[in-house]
């Protein structure tokens, strides 16, 4: 059973110089115990479709269309007094460099005790309990509960904010790239970390990289997006085995592997479109070596090839 | 143990400073012109040897240093001198006044803050929405206003043209009232001096405490209040105020420095007898041993209260006592 469905999402940011679409049309599911990896490059729109999940688009940003379904009800349709007891117990996020994310003048402890308390209406000593629990399980000794934030390392903090999305046992959360920013060493240790939650807990996650390696350790499906657009869904093994998009294929080859194998790294030329213009037809077709007339007159739909679905004219 | 060091490491520095502004008290004083002696006895009949003996038993025959090591065995003996004007020592005449101007300034601050804390955090809250607008641009208004301008406006309106409140005075004259009765009295003579100098500071707090609140709920913590799924309410005083209010604190601690300015022009409109309109009368008067007590009970309780404010700092932003950087 799919717990979220996005259906014809879009959301444009509303700048100076026209809307830029930052997500744009686009259908995905992530299924009850299933992680899906959401992976492309800089700003092709990752953490507005996290932001969206949450409804947290703020200006110039506006969900221009579309439905999210989160366990049969859309959330786009919901009043923000059901979002509230959505957002931090049954739906939750680690977001994108959060060094900052955690309140300053209030203990860790008390931070995660809070979120328990606002949705299960616990006395405050139990609250406490199950904070400490939480700490330990994320891996920071409960013995820190009364530490502050500055007190903690960079990568506790993020172990923090992860202890805080999962507290009240979230049936979906979102991980907007929980190691970017932090040094490797720390990076392994959280994708471990990530890894043993999702199975002690059976966490349903969008997880979100530009790393394929680090989806390929932690995701069950993944979502290639590309300046708003989805390229290519599959399952994670026969798409790092099989790439069929020219994006995908040169996202992989793009990126030295997390377990170190050899391979020679090829970037890929030219950039990402502005998404204020993006161009005609197909949005990858000007960094494409494949593209042929169609890809530059036509966009073109998903299609199921393989048991993936691509969007792509020259796939067969 | 940290608290320890920190508190230990505060209040050594506050006495310093005290220690300085003694010393600084002192100089001042005797570099001002005008001999104290002929000031005091102007009468030109007293002779010269008369005036001798005065000096010799006030101890201004002796050098600066001299001078100084007595000035400051008196102070340790609480002796802060003798006033020329009112004849009597100095620590008398300030201590007849310090309850007035105690009673006046402290409630005049705490309905400031209370009032400035609540509009700014609402305004910066809701910035850019209508109530946003008018709070700031009231607050701008009373901000730029003088204490003393506001308080002859007060007292234009309120005292002669409605006449709902005293022209000045801290109790009516030959009341006979005692107990409950005075008390209530002297609150309705509060009313206009206290406001007068709310209203000034209301602005300031209200804009200052604005700012912050603007700055802090930008911040990534609130975001993940949001996330949490709390209420509105409890992010904005769980999250947003107790971080916002810590520029406010400091600035509290300031703001004592120039209450005492606000002090002195409200206590001289309202001729409240307070230490304020005593300043206003020593100045007048050329009362130097005056002026230099009531300066130094001034500075130290500058001091003091900035040692408070940063005593309490400390316990609302952890981050003070290790050192962090505060950003
Ligand atoms: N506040 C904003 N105003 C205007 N445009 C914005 C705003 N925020 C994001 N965008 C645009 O929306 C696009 C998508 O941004 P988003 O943050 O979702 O990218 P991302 O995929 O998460 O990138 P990254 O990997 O760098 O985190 C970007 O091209 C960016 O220029
Ligand atoms: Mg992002």
């Amino acid at each position: 059973m799919a717990i979220l469905e996005i259906k014809d999402l879009k959301v444009h940011y509303l700048t100076k110089e026209g809307p830029a679409l930052a997500v744009d049309s686009i259908n995905f599911s992530v299924k009850e115990n299933k992680t899906v990896g959401l992976i492309g490059e800089s700003g092709c729109g990752k953490t507005t479709t996290a932001r969206a999940i949450m409804k947290f688009v703020k200006e110039p940003g506006k969900i221009m269309g579309g439905e999210i379904i989160f366990k049969g009800r859309d959330i786009l349709t919901m009043s923000d007094k059901e979002l509230r007891t959505l957002r931090g117990a049954e739906l939750t996020i680690v977001r994108q460099e959060a060094q900052n994310a955690l309140n300053p003048v209030m203990t860790i402890g008390d931070q995660i005790a809070e979120v328990i308390r606002e949705h299960e209406h616990i006395d405050k000593r139990t609250a406490w309990e199950r904070a400490e629990n939480q700490l330990d399980l994320v891996g920071i000794s409960h013995h820190r509960a009364k530490s502050f934030p500055h007190e903690l390392s960079g990568g506790m903090r993020q172990r923090g904010m992860i202890a805080i999305a999962t507290a009240c046992n979230p049936d979906f959360i979102i991980m907007d790239e929980p190691i970017t920013g932090l040094d490797v060493i720390v990076q392994r240790q959280l994708l471990t970390l990530i890894n043993d939650l999702r199975e002690k807990l059976n966490l349903t996650a969008l997880f979100i990289a530009h790393d394929l390696s680090v989806i390929s350790e932690t995701c069950d499906d993944v979502v290639v997006m590309y300046a708003g657009k989805i390229m290519e869904k599959a399952d994670v093994v026969s798409l790092y085995k099989h790439p069929l998009h020219p994006y995908t294929q040169a996202l992989i080859n793009s990126y030295p592997s997390i377990r170190g194998e050899k391979k020679n790294l090829v970037s890929i030329p030219g950039s990402p479109p502005r998404l204020v213009s993006p161009p005609k037809g197909c949005r990858f077709h000007p960094r494409c070596s494949f593209a042929i007339d169609r890809c530059r007159e036509e966009a073109p739909e998903i299609r199921e090839v393989d048991g993936h679905s691509v969007a792509c004219h020259i796939v067969k | 143990m940290k608290t320890l060091i920190f508190a230990l490491k505060k209040i050594s520095g506050a006495i310093v400073t005290i220690f300085a502004i003694v010393i600084a008290n002192f100089v001042i004083f005797r570099v001002s012109p005008g001999d104290p002696i002929r000031m005091m006895f102007r009468d030109p009949r007293v002779s010269a040897e008369a005036l001798q003996r005065m000096r010799v038993k006030f101890g201004l025959d002796k050098s600066m240093w001299g001078q100084f090591v007595d000035y400051f065995k008196q102070l340790m003996h609480g002796n802060l001198g003798f006033s020329f004007w009112q004849k009597r020592p100095v620590l008398d005449v300030i201590g007849d006044r310090i309850v007035q101007t105690l009673i006046l300034v402290v409630t005049a601050l705490v309905i400031a803050t209370i009032l400035g804390i609540i509009l700014g955090a609402i305004s910066g809250w809701k910035s850019g929405s209508k109530t946003d607008r008018t709070i700031l641009s009231v607050s701008l208004v009373l901000y730029s206003v003088p204490t003393f301008a506001m308080g002859i406006l007060l007292l234009l309106v309120f005292g002669y043209v409605l006449l709902i409140f005293p022209l000045g005075g801290i109790s009516s004259p030959a009341s006979g009232f005692t107990g409950f009765l005075y008390a209530k009295d002297v609150l309705w003579h509060m009313v206009l001096p206290a406001f007068s100098i709310v209203l000034w500071y209301v602005g300031e707090y209200i804009l200052l405490t604005r700012s912050s609140m603007v700055e802090v709920m930008d911040q990534d913590y609130i975001v993940t209040a949001r996330a949490k799924g709390l209420r509105e309410s409890v992010i904005m005083r769980k999250h947003a105020l107790r971080n916002a209010l810590l520029p406010v604190v400091t600035l509290s601690g300031v703001n004592f420095a120039f209450a005492i300015a606000g002090v002195i022009e409200a206590e001289t409109v309202f001729s409240w007898p307070g230490i304020g309109r005593l300043t206003y009368d020593a100045v007048m008067k050329r009362d130097y041993p005056l002026l230099q007590g009531i300066f130094l009970i001034f500075a130290v309780s500058v001091v003091l209260a900035n040692l408070l404010v940063d005593l309490i700092y400390s316990r609302i932003d952890p981050r003070i006592k290790t050192g962090a950087a505060h950003d």
